[in-house]
Formats: structure tokens, C-alpha cells, sequence
């Protein structure tokens, strides 16, 4: 399952923030605190396409501030953020049409059905012919059959692969995911991993958090570790070998830096 | 224009479907928005040869009351199921967001009104047969949903949300509720446009002033 790809640390620093799609995600001496509390610090992160990037990180490193900043749902204190050759603070709406999102709550209305949330969701995104893709991506997360069923009716896996389905439904071309492994089943984690294989291998690319180190290593291509405000990459200096007999390498790496602490 | 017009009827399509399935907020309104009248009417001891003195005071007092209740819930199920992430990580704007949710505002305060007004005039015996007194409404109601969708938004953050909005709300839309009892007991007394003096245009600068501000300090009341 291992399948980590060669893939470099590249250097930021110096280097000038372009509004090109040369990488899906680039994001250069991010700030962000919290009234007097540094969440993120000077932190520089590039995600190439084609590739998914697994972050790590004890509670309150800063993960999930690091997504909504990503998803334009929150603003950095500093730093330039780019999604795909977007600037989220010159052009956000434009990024927002290229970035999915799932996170810990569905976003989706407990008195709408699937199918209503995903036409409402179409809508916002100005899909045209919505109807064939809302049936497709509610076929891709298995959910054809509860289509018509109101949200609050599913069970809490069957909302977290609704709010899958709401994250891909306009195709985006970066996928951030929170967590997403969160109350999913054997089956759906399957679905998942299968699906996010397919996002990447079309070119396009995955930020994702976990706790879960396997899930991690099985889905991304780079793994990163949030501490002290900052990415570190673990696996920078197995990487260049491109070995999968590296792994457990990389796996002890990825817990030493978390043993580090926050 | 449509890229704002359109993602406002989306977000009114999904307000007025959630309402349609659950009914909570419309039905509450009025059985609100009538017993409103009812303790009005006895409090002020309401009697035929005072009705046309007392009625829109009466009727104002129970609008800007039903406005409260409806505001106070305008955002509480965004909120809640996350649908106001879900719109702000959308590529709609915000302006568009504010308008939609300001516009299915007035339509519910609207409905609710068309439903309670000819309870009202029964009830304290005037005639709601007056497109000037209909203008008046509309326009009243119209600065009711712009200002409160705003203060909406911003108290729906807070944890005292049910205080925090008639706080907010009462004094700023003073001037609208003064001028809007001031054009009614004009419309009801049978006066034309030029008798409602300057309290309909009034009303109209009130509303055209808040369209341009609210929307703009909404896009800093949701940005985290």
C-alpha cells in the first residue's frame, strides 16, 4: 500500500510567489495567532499536482487553522497563500472554485435530502447540467440509494461520504480534507482512499489531515509533521531514494517528530 | 448583475424549502404577531372612537416584535449545520449572501404580514384597503430585513444571540418604526401620497442608505 513518491522539500525561501499554477498550493511565511497565541509561525508549504500532502500534528498544532486558511474560510495574519495559481487574498472567490472541502461538520442541511443539498451546492458553484454529475457523485460515494433521504436521517458516516460528495461535486482541483477518516467505516475509508488515488493520478491534488499514521502513509505522497507553527518534513532525507523499504523510516521519523511535541 | 442575483435565489430557494419542510418559523410568527395584537389591545383599552389613533402604533408595536422573532432565527440554522461555511467557502459573494438572506427575510416578514394584517383591521377596526398604508408596509419592512439580517449575523456569533439582536436592532431602527406609524395613521386616516409628508420618503432614504452599508460591513461580520 505504501506508495510514497519521490518527492523534495523545496526551499521557499527567496523564491518569488507567482500567481501561476505551477504548484497546486503555495503558501510562503503564513502567520496566523490566535489573540496573543501563535498558532502558525513563518510557515512555507508547497504541494506539487498530482500530489497528496499528509499533515500530522499533535491537537492544537494548527492543522485545522491551516485548511480554513487554505479553504479561504480563514484569514492569515500574514504570508502569501496561492491555491491553484490563486492569491486567496487578492482573488478568493476564484480560488473557492477550485478548492473542495471536507471538514469535521458535513455542511450540509439536516432537512434537505442529499440530493436537494447537492443541487443547492451545484447551484452556488454555478455548475451547468447539474443533475447527471449531483447522480454521479452521490453513485462514487455509494450513496445513490439514500439520495432522496434527508441528511438528518443518515448516519454519521453516511453524512461525512455526503459531505465527500458535496467536497468533489464541482470538480475541484485541490481536495482539503480534515480528518476525513473520522467516523467512516472499513468500507468508506475504502472509498475514500480509492477516490483520492483517482484525484491525484488526474492530476490534481490532496491536503489532508490525521492522526492515523497508516491511513497517512497509505494515501499520500509527502508526509508532513504541523509543530512549532511550522511544516517539517520527516521524510525529506528518505525521500530523494524513493525506496519503499524506507518506510519505516519515514513511519519512525513521522513519530519522533510528533513524540517532539507541539 | 446575475452573478449577485443568481446565487441570491439560490439562497432564498434553500430558506424558503427548509421552511417549508419544518414550518417553525412562519407558523410561530404568527401566532406571535397575533397575540401581539390582542394584549395591545386590551392594554390600551382599545375602543371604536380610538382606533384610528391607536392602530398603527399597535400595529408597528406587533411588525417590529414578529421581526425580532423572525431575525432572531434568519442565520440559527446556518449556523448550526454549518450552511454559513459551506456559503462563505463558495465562490459566492458576500454581498450576494447578505442580499439572498436579507431578501428571504422580507419575504417571510412579508408573508406574515399579508397573513396578519386583515386580522389586524378587524380587530382594531380600520381599513388595511390603502396602497399607501401597503407602500408604507413594504418599505418599513424592507429596513426591518436589511438591518436586521446584519444584526443578525453578527448576534447569531454571540452566546446571548436572543438578547444581543433586539439590543442592536430597537435603537437603530427607531427612525423607520417612527416614520412608518407616522405614514400609517396617515394611510389609514384616507390621506393621499402628498399627505404622508415626508415620512414615506423617509422611510425610502432609511432603506436605500442601510442596502449599501449593511452588505458591506456583512462581509467584515462573517470574515474570521
Amino acid at each position: 500500500m505504501f506508495h510514497f513518491a519521490v518527492a523534495l522539500c523545496v526551499p521557499l525561501c527567496g523564491t518569488p510567489m507567482t500567481t501561476q499554477p505551477t504548484e497546486a498550493v503555495l503558501v510562503r511565511s503564513l502567520e496566523k495567532s490566535f489573540g496573543e497565541w501563535p498558532v502558525l509561525w513563518n510557515l512555507d508549504l508547497s504541494v506539487p499536482w498530482g500530489q497528496a500532502l499528509v499533515l500530522f500534528g499533535a491537537n492544537g498544532a494548527g492543522k485545522t487553522t491551516l485548511l480554513r486558511i487554505l479553504a479561504t474560510h480563514v484569514k492569515a495574519d500574514h504570508g502569501s497563500v496561492a491555491v491553484a495559481g490563486q492569491n486567496l487574498r487578492s482573488r478568493p472567490e476564484n480560488a473557492r472554485r477550485r478548492i473542495g472541502v471536507v471538514g469535521h461538520r458535513s455542511l450540509l442541511y439536516d432537512d434537505l435530502t442529499c440530493r436537494e443539498n447537492l443541487i443547492y451546492y451545484s447551484r452556488l458553484f454555478g455548475l451547468k447540467d447539474h443533475k447527471p454529475r449531483v447522480d454521479e457523485v452521490l453513485a462514487k460515494v455509494r450513496l445513490g440509494d439514500r439520495a432522496d433521504h434527508r441528511v438528518r436521517t443518515l448516519s454519521n458516516g453516511m453524512q461525512k461520504r455526503a459531505s465527500i460528495a458535496r467536497a468533489i461535486l464541482h470538480q475541484p482541483d485541490v481536495l482539503l480534507l480534515d480528518e476525513p477518516e473520522t467516523g467512516l467505516d472499513r468500507e468508506s475509508v475504502s472509498i475514500l482512499g480509492t477516490l483520492l488515488a483517482e484525484w491525484t493520478d488526474s492530476g490534481r491534488s490532496v491536503v489532508m489531515t490525521t492522526h492515523d499514521l497508516d491511513l497517512g502513509m497509505s494515501w499520500g505522497h509527502r508526509a508532513g509533521v504541523l509543530r512549532g507553527g511550522k511544516v517539517n518534513f520527516p521524510d525529506a532525507e528518505f525521500a530523494e531514494t524513493g525506496n519503499p523499504a524506507n518506510e519505516p523510516d519515514i513511519r519512525q521519523a513521522i513519530i519522533s517528530a510528533l513524540e517532539a511535541g507541539r | 448583475m446575475n452573478g449577485l442575483l443568481g446565487p441570491m435565489m439560490v439562497i432564498v430557494w434553500k430558506d424558503l424549502l427548509l421552511e417549508l419542510r419544518s414550518k417553525d418559523l412562519v407558523v410561530s410568527i404568527v401566532v406571535f404577531g397575533l397575540l401581539v395584537v390582542v394584549v395591545f389591545n386590551f392594554a390600551l383599552n382599545n375602543t371604536p372612537g380610538r382606533s384610528e389613533e391607536l392602530a398603527p402604533g399597535i400595529l408597528w408595536a406587533a411588525f417590529a416584535f414578529s421581526a425580532i422573532l423572525a431575525m432572531n432565527r434568519a442565520f440559527v440554522r446556518d449556523q448550526e449545520q454549518g450552511g454559513l461555511e459551506g456559503l462563505l467557502i463558495s465562490p459566492v459573494s458576500r454581498d450576494a449572501i447578505f442580499l439572498g438572506k436579507a431578501l428571504t427575510s422580507l419575504i417571510f416578514m412579508l408573508l406574515v404580514e399579508a397573513v396578519l394584517l386583515p386580522v389586524y383591521a378587524v380587530m382594531l377596526d380600520f381599513s388595511a384597503l390603502s396602497w399607501y398604508l401597503m407602500l408604507t408596509i413594504f418599505l418599513g419592512t424592507l429596513g426591518f430585513a436589511v438591518v436586521g439580517t446584519l444584526f443578525s449575523a453578527m448576534a447569531v456569533q454571540t452566546r446571548s444571540r436572543e438578547i444581543m439582536l433586539p439590543v442592536l436592532f430597537f435603537p437603530v431602527l427607531l427612525p423607520v418604526i417612527i416614520a412608518s406609524v407616522e405614514a400609517s395613521t396617515r394611510a389609514i386616516g384616507g390621506e393621499t401620497f402628498i399627505g404622508l409628508g415626508r415620512w414615506l420618503p423617509l422611510i425610502g432614504v432609511f432603506d436605500a442608505i442601510f442596502l449599501v452599508i449593511c452588505p458591506w460591513v456583512f462581509s467584515f461580520v462573517v470574515e474570521e
